[in-house]
Formats: structure tokens, sequence, C-alpha cells
């Protein structure tokens, strides 16, 4: 288990001053950081997408060149939402009420009647960037918007992994996503008949941390493999059966994406040594996006490296997981509704909190840098 | 961050105080919270005038690492309305009215050049976008525009700050800006089509350049600029303004505006922007004794010489012998006859 020292008995000397404790409850989401607005299928030259970033409505669409455009989704005249409007020529889009329009980096290009053009008549427009298959935006500080701090979702777009992923709307706040990724014991009492078992809460896990990122390990040895991956140990495996050794190496990077390295291998073949080819490994790959307080985008995937040519492996794993991951959707809706019920009660936590507690304190702290609670 | 546009006034305490160059004196404001000034934002301020509390528009020229301070710097024009003489005789201490910073005029993301324009006291709203602009390693470059030397603010500071991307031209040293030349320069390049243009200076300076923009087919959405700081073509004068519908004739003296002027009169005027961009406040012009001098940015350069609307807000008339803005003979004393614009209003 991960343990806190104990502090020392106190003697004669005053006690140094603690820290600022980290809060369980609820808090904001920092601005300056990358957040996924969407799929990269999903913004187009043809179409306006309309998506909530962080409590601010988003206008998304492409370039005939294919850059990104993140425009607020309000226009400058009179809030008529853009994406309700229509993309002409290469790279403007156009109010769907009196017809003004802005080119992609929100400048007002033509105004109704007049000869001029407004110097004010602007809509913000927010840094985008295509990578991992996803179209990050950032609606903070735009000179602070450097992609080098976008997360490590690597897996997402290498030719040695392969899967694919949905977006689940879910009915919560982001950290309780966050929360759940972050210990997955929970998969014992949740996820019973697919990759729970006794030993995840048994096994003991190592959790560190630094400046934007928290890495929770856990290693169960020697245990019967749970229908999911005896499932996948038998695509690679034809016919396998027997103990594996299984590990969950869950990757926090701040604010908000959890990759998770899992898989099994036979039992005793070296994979806690570092030789894994014996088994068959996954990444799950989570990056959250608050929508509001009390929802979020919550796009997911499921990337393999074994099989790679298989879609029929891709699909029954996506579809797979998707089932998994609708009995988290369930119990986060309930947390919610039970947290707007009970205002004013805090949550406590258990030594299992231990790395989303960190991630919570990465958090806090790009909060206050912003000037925010 | 969404742009703010809602003001928050909040009392403010005057730190600092001191002249810069001629007739420009920069003025501290400390904020109770830290204040988030992107570059190109101005604060809006009460000033207590003989006239009433004056509201006037100041562009931020830097803030204190803890952001709690902000630097103006305000111009003291020659024909005061009050709001700049206020500001010069404020000392350290005094508490005003102010709002948090206000983002009108921002700078964009990603332009490939990037062409800053100043011209007198219009160094203040591009000031800080240099400064950014620095920051992010963007190649920019920072053109000063003075009638003097010891009349431009910060030359020095932004000497050192900027090499070789500042240039300075001088009037009275014989290095005055060509427009036409900077204005071929960039329609040159190849990145033509993505530079920007961020200018902030007198009217005329402003017309040259939209004009010799427009002219040159570059994209009107990248010629940028900030338009509180615009004065004249010609010093503010007294003059008359008539509506012959109404039986109205009321005089505007040089410290107030027309639209004031006709609002005091009882004239029910329609407006929003109260800075010449928006035309609501445009008026009909029936029969003019003098001339206008269009100071807004709504109407076009063909509209404004036709002279049959004027915005209300900014513009005004002068009488027609006067000399402009730094022409070598201009007197010192205004006309005994004032201009007299007949107009009709919605
Ligand atoms: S609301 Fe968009 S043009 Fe009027
Ligand atoms: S009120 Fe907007 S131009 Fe005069
Ligand atoms: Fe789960």
């Amino acid at each position: 288990m991960t343990m806190t020292a104990p502090r020392p008995a106190q003697a004669s000397a005053p006690a140094p001053a603690p820290g600022p404790r980290t809060t369980a409850k609820i808090f904001g989401y920092p601005l300056n950081a990358w957040y996924v607005a969407a799929w990269d299928h999903e913004v187009t030259s043809r179409g306006i997408l309309a998506r909530r970033v962080c409590d601010r409505p988003l206008a998304l669409y492409r370039t005939g060149d294919g850059r990104i455009a993140a425009l607020a989704d309000a226009c400058w005249h009179r809030l008529a939402p853009l994406s309700k409007g229509r993309l002409v020529g290469d790279e403007e889009i156009q109010c769907p009420y009196h017809g003004m329009r802005y080119n992609a980096a929100g400048r007002c290009t033509h105004m109704p009647a007049q000869q001029t053009l407004n110097p004010s008549a602007t809509v913000p427009a927010y840094p985008a960037v295509e990578r991992y298959r996803y179209v990050w935006v950032w609606l903070g500080d735009p000179d602070l918007a450097d992609p080098a701090t976008i997360p490590d979702m690597h897996q997402m777009s290498s030719p040695e992994w392969a899967g694919d992923g949905r977006t689940i709307d879910a009915g919560c706040n982001y950290q309780l996503i966050i929360d759940n990724l972050m210990d997955l014991t929970h998969e014992e009492f949740v996820h019973s008949s697919s990759i729970g078992q006794e030993e995840l809460s048994e096994a003991s896990f190592e959790t560190i941390h630094d400046e934007r990122t928290v890495t929770v390990t856990r290693w169960m040895r020697d245990i019967d493999p749970p229908p999911f991956w005896l499932k996948n140990m038998r695509d690679k495996f034809p016919g396998f059966s027997g103990k594996v050794d299984r590990w969950q190496i869950i990757h926090f990077e701040a604010p908000s994406t959890i990759c998770i390295d899992v898989g099994v291998a036979k039992a005793g073949t070296g994979a806690p040594e570092g030789d894994r080819s014996q088994g068959v490994n996954g990444y799950v790959m989570n990056t959250m996006t608050p929508e509001t307080d009390r929802t979020s985008h919550y796009f997911w995937a499921f990337m393999r490296n074994y099989r790679l040519d298989s879609q029929l492996i891709t699909t029954q794993l996506r579809e797979g997981v998707h089932g998994v991951f609708g009995e988290d959707e369930e119990m986060l809706i309930a947390q919610q509704e039970a947290i707007d019920a009970n205002p004013g009660h805090e949550f406590y936590s258990l030594n299992i909190d231990m790395g989303g507690m960190w991630a919570r304190r990465i958090l806090e702290r790009m909060m206050a840098a912003e000037g925010r609670a | 961050m969404a742009a703010d546009h809602t003001p928050r006034w909040q009392d403010v305490t005057v730190v600092d105080t001191r002249d810069v160059a001629d007739r420009i004196r920069r003025v501290v404001l400390r904020y109770d919270a830290p204040q988030p000034a992107r570059a190109g934002a101005h604060v809006d301020v009460e000033i207590p005038s003989g006239e009433g509390v004056l509201t006037r528009s100041y562009s931020v020229v830097d803030a204190s690492d803890d952001g709690r301070e902000l630097a103006l710097s305000v111009h003291l024009s020659a024909t005061s309305r009050g709001g700049s003489a206020a500001m010069h005789a404020l000392a350290p201490g005094a508490v005003l009215r102010a709002t948090q910073p206000l983002q009108n005029f921002p700078l964009g993301v990603g332009a490939a050049r990037y062409v800053l324009l100043a011209g007198g006291i219009g160094i203040t709203a591009v000031a800080g976008m240099a400064r950014t602009l620095a920051a992010r390693r963007a190649d920019y470059e920072l053109v000063y525009v003075g009638r003097t030397r010891p009349a431009m603010a910060y030359l020095d500071a932004l000497a050192l700050a900027h090499g070789d991307r500042l240039s300075a031209h001088v009037d009275d040293e014989g290095t005055g800006l060509d427009v036409d030349a900077l204005l071929d320069s960039i329609a040159a390049d190849p990145r033509a089509a993505a530079t920007e243009l961020y200018l902030c200076g007198p009217i005329r300076l402003m017309d040259a350049v939209r004009r010799g923009w427009e002219n040159r087919g570059l994209p009107a959405t990248n010629l940028r600029f900030e338009t509180f700081g615009n004065s004249g073509a010609w010093a503010p004068q007294d003059f008359i303004v008539r509506i012959p519908r109404l039986g109205v004739q009321t005089r505007v003296d040089a410290n107030s505006t027309m639209l004031e002027a006709l609002e005091a009169a009882g004239v029910e005027m329609m407006f929003d922007c109260r800075k010449g961009e928006c035309g609501l406040c445009q008026v009909a012009v029936l029969d003019l004794d003098g001339r206008l001098d269009h100071r807004d940015v709504f109407l076009s350069a063909d509209e404004k010489a036709q002279d049959s609307r004027l915005c209300a807000c900014v513009s005004r008339a002068v009488a027609a012998d006067t000399p402009r803005i730094g022409d070598v003979d201009a007197p010192p004393t205004p006309p005994s006859e004032p201009a007299v614009v007949t107009i009709e209003v919605t």
C-alpha cells in the first residue's frame, strides 16, 4: 500500500505550517490547458459543429485547406449562434441571422448594408490543433497555448497500435471521471462480469507524480484472467488457458487525460520484469473535457498492439469497452445526482484515492496560477 | 478567454505619475486584484471635471508583474475637453473609478507577419502588442511616427526592446513616414495576404493607410485599428449645428461633441458606440458653411468625400479657412466666424 510517512513526534520545536490541504470536493477547471473538443472526423468543411467546452459554446469547422477554426458560437452583432449559419467560400462562416461573415480568425469580413467594417467586430477565435485523432482547443490565454503541452496520446495515431473509441456525453463533473479512472479497484464492484476480480482490491499499488503527471501502478500475479482478458489472450494465443500476471498502469497528464496501460501475460513469463511477449497489451485512452459544471465530454478509445489488421477485434474491443463504460456512466450520473442532492456535503478519501488526489493537487495549482480558486 | 465586454467599475489608486514626453504623462493605477491585460486592452476611467464626470478610454501601456498596477499614458490635448487636463493634474494617492482591462483591439494569433503602426499617442495601444509579439518570437515590425522626438513617448525603451524591428519616423527631422512606401513593401512581400497591420494614430494617418490598403487589394480584415485615439484633421473649434425642421440651433463648443450638444438641446438621438464605429448616430447634412472633419471609421472614404452624412458622436465642422493640424502656418487662434452645419435627424 502507498502510505504517507507519519509525522515525527514533536518535541519542543513548533510544528511546521502544513501546506494547503487538497480538497476532495468538486472545483473548477483550468482554462490555460488543451482540451479535446471533438474527434478529427467530426470537424469538416461541409458543416459547422456546435460544441460547448468549459462552458463556452464553440462553432467548429475546417477551412478549405484543412485548418481548424474554433470560434465562439455567438455572433458579435446579436449573439445568434454561428453554428446555425453556413460556410462561405474557403474560410468564412456566415451568421444565420443578418449575414455577417467572419474568417477563421474570428474577424468580420462582411457587414450588411455598409461600405466599411466596424473594427470592433470580431468573435473570439481559440487556438486549435489536430493531434492524435482529436481536435484540441485552448480557451485560456492564447499566448500560453503551446502545442508541446498537449497530453501524450500517441498510441491513438501510431502505426504500432490499432483501435477505436467513442464519446460519452457524461452527466457528471469531469473530476468524477478522473477519480473513477485513477482508482480501478471499482472494477471489482462495478464491472464484476467483465474485468472485475477480487484481486484488484487486494493488490497493492504504487503512486508517483511530478508537476504535470501522476502514475499509479498495480500488478496482480498468478491470477485467473477475467472474461475480457481471457478473450483477448485467446485472440493472440488461440486456445489459451491458465493463470496470468495482470497489470494496470494509470498515467494521468494534466488537466484531464488518462492513458491506462493494461494487459495480461502468461503467469511467470517475465511481464513484471519487462518481457510482455507472452501477453496482450492494450491502452485505454481517456480524455475528459468539462462541458459545464456538471457535464463532460468523455472521449475514449481502446488501442492494442497485436493483431493490428483485424477490424473484427477492433470492433469487438470497442463495443466491449463501450459496455463496460456504460456501467461507469450509470454510477457517475448517480454520484452527480447524489452530490446535487446533498449540497455542502464533503467527500472523504480513502487510501485508494491517492492517485486521484494527486491529480486534484495538480489541478488546484493550475487554477491558482490562473488566479482562480 | 472569451472577450469580456461588461465593464466592472472599481476604485483604483494613482500610485505614480510622471512625464514621458512633451505633453504626455504616464499614470499608474493600482487595483485591488490582479487585472489580466492582453495586448491592445484599454481601461475606461471616470474623470471628475468642471463639466461633470467624463468617461475616457486609455490603452494599457504595461502592467506590473503582479498584475495589480496598470500604466496608462495621457496626451494633454491642445484644446483639452477637460479629460486630459484633469488626468494630468492627478497626483499619487488620488482615487478614481476605472474598469478592468477591456478588449476592442485584440492581437491575432498566427499571422505570417505583423506590422504595428503608431502615430503619436497611438503608441500606447501597440506597445504591448510589440512586447507580446517579441515574446512569441513572431515576425513583426514596429513603425512609430511622431512630429518631434521629444513628443514621442517611450522611444528609447522601445528601441532597446525591439532593436532593428523598430523604425522611428520623425517629421521635423525629415524622416516622416511615407505611407505608400510602407504599404508597397507589405503588398510586395510574398506573405502579403497573411500580413496584419495594427494601426493607432491620428485620423489622417488612419485614412491614408485605409485608402492605400484598399487600393492595393489587401484583405480588409487584416487592417486592424483602434479608434478612440482619433484626432481630426483640424483642431476642434466651436461650430453651429441647425435642424430647421425642429427649429433647433445650437453651438457645439470645442470641448464637446455634436452628439452631446444635440442631446443637450433636447434632440432625441440614437447612438451606440460613441466612438465613430457603428454609424447609428449618423445624420444627413443638408447644408454646410465651412468644412467637415470626419473622424469616424464607419463611412468609407467615398462617402466622406460626399459630405452628405456625418457621424455626430465624433465628427465636427471647422471654418473654411482653417489650416490643418501640422501645417506650418497654423494660426494659434480660432477664426471669428464659426462653421455652420445644417442637418436632418431621423
Ligand atoms: S446576429 Fe449575426 S449578423 Fe445579426
Ligand atoms: S454612436 Fe457609433 S458611430 Fe456614433
Ligand atoms: Fe470503470
